[in-house]
């Protein structure tokens, strides 16, 4: 398909995972349109960097007796969604590290399908650079 | 809408799939599959397998593309591909694959 357009989608996720149905929302919409092979990026800020937090536990035993769908980002990379980044401040705001969130990676096609970290932990200028260069922003 | 598995009653959806996920075993499988006609052979139940064992790590039914490609590193190349899973699940591998695995309908599947 020569006349192909593929824009640069980014979703912004600002929400706890649970309390809200943001959270959950934007991952559906995020694996759905993956379909569609577009340029697909994932920021996650403020409250937002929860979401990606490791060791989540949501059982009725010992939580809040709801599905643990954090587990699905872990799927992201077989959809070919490997951009995924993450608010520095927000994460030091919450005395979170990148060593508390999900190893979430994907296989490189280009690279022997060697297995690489779909995380980069930015700064705000990085964020906002981010942003701009898109076509397409999606906040939840 | 429900059917009967061995004289237990399973309750499903209106579009079939099992409304409790927990109700799922071998033979309500099998019951699933002879509404369509369908009897279920290893091939079958290598894919209803890899199904539910994908669900269990990533709480989600894999979209189609997704199944074929990891289908194909797990089983081999020669089953990694749809014309092999439609001929195995005629009404879509993702779609009714799920509903014989217990699984609810895949994300973004209509």
């Amino acid at each position: 398909m020569e006349d192909e357009v593929i824009k640069k989608f980014l979703y912004v996720n600002r929400k706890a995972p649970y309390g809200t149905i943001y959270a959950l929302e934007s991952l559906e919409v995020v694996l759905i349109g993956a379909a569609f092979d577009q340029d697909v990026s994932l920021a996650f800020i403020d409250d937002g960097v929860y979401q990606l937090k490791k060791d989540q536990k949501t059982s009725v035993d010992s939580g809040i007796g709801m599905k643990d769908f954090s587990k699905t980002y872990l799927a992201l990379g077989d959809y070919d969604v490997n951009k995924i980044y993450v608010d520095k401040a927000s994460l030091d705001e919450r005395g979170l590290t990148a060593d508390d969130l999900m190893e979430l990676v994907y296989e490189d096609e280009d690279d022997d399908y060697k297995e690489k970290s779909s995380i980069s932990i930015v700064n705000q200028d990085e964020l906002a650079l981010l942003m701009e260069q898109q076509d397409v922003v999606l906040s939840f | 809408m429900a059917i009967d598995v061995n004289g237990k009653t399973v309750d499903l959806d209106e579009e079939g799939y099992l409304t409790d996920l927990k109700d799922w075993n071998e033979d309500v499988a099998k019951v699933l599959a002879s509404q369509d006609e369908i009897e279920l052979t290893e091939s079958h139940w290598e894919v209803v397998k890899f199904l539910r064992d994908y669900y269990d790590e990533y709480q989600i039914a894999p979209a189609v593309r997704v199944l074929t490609k990891a289908i194909g590193k797990k089983l081999g190349k020669d089953k990694g591909n749809s014309k092999y899973l439609y001929e195995l699940f005629p009404y879509g591998p993702a779609k009714q694959a799920c509903r014989f695995a217990g699984l609810p309908k895949p994300t973004g599947c209509i």
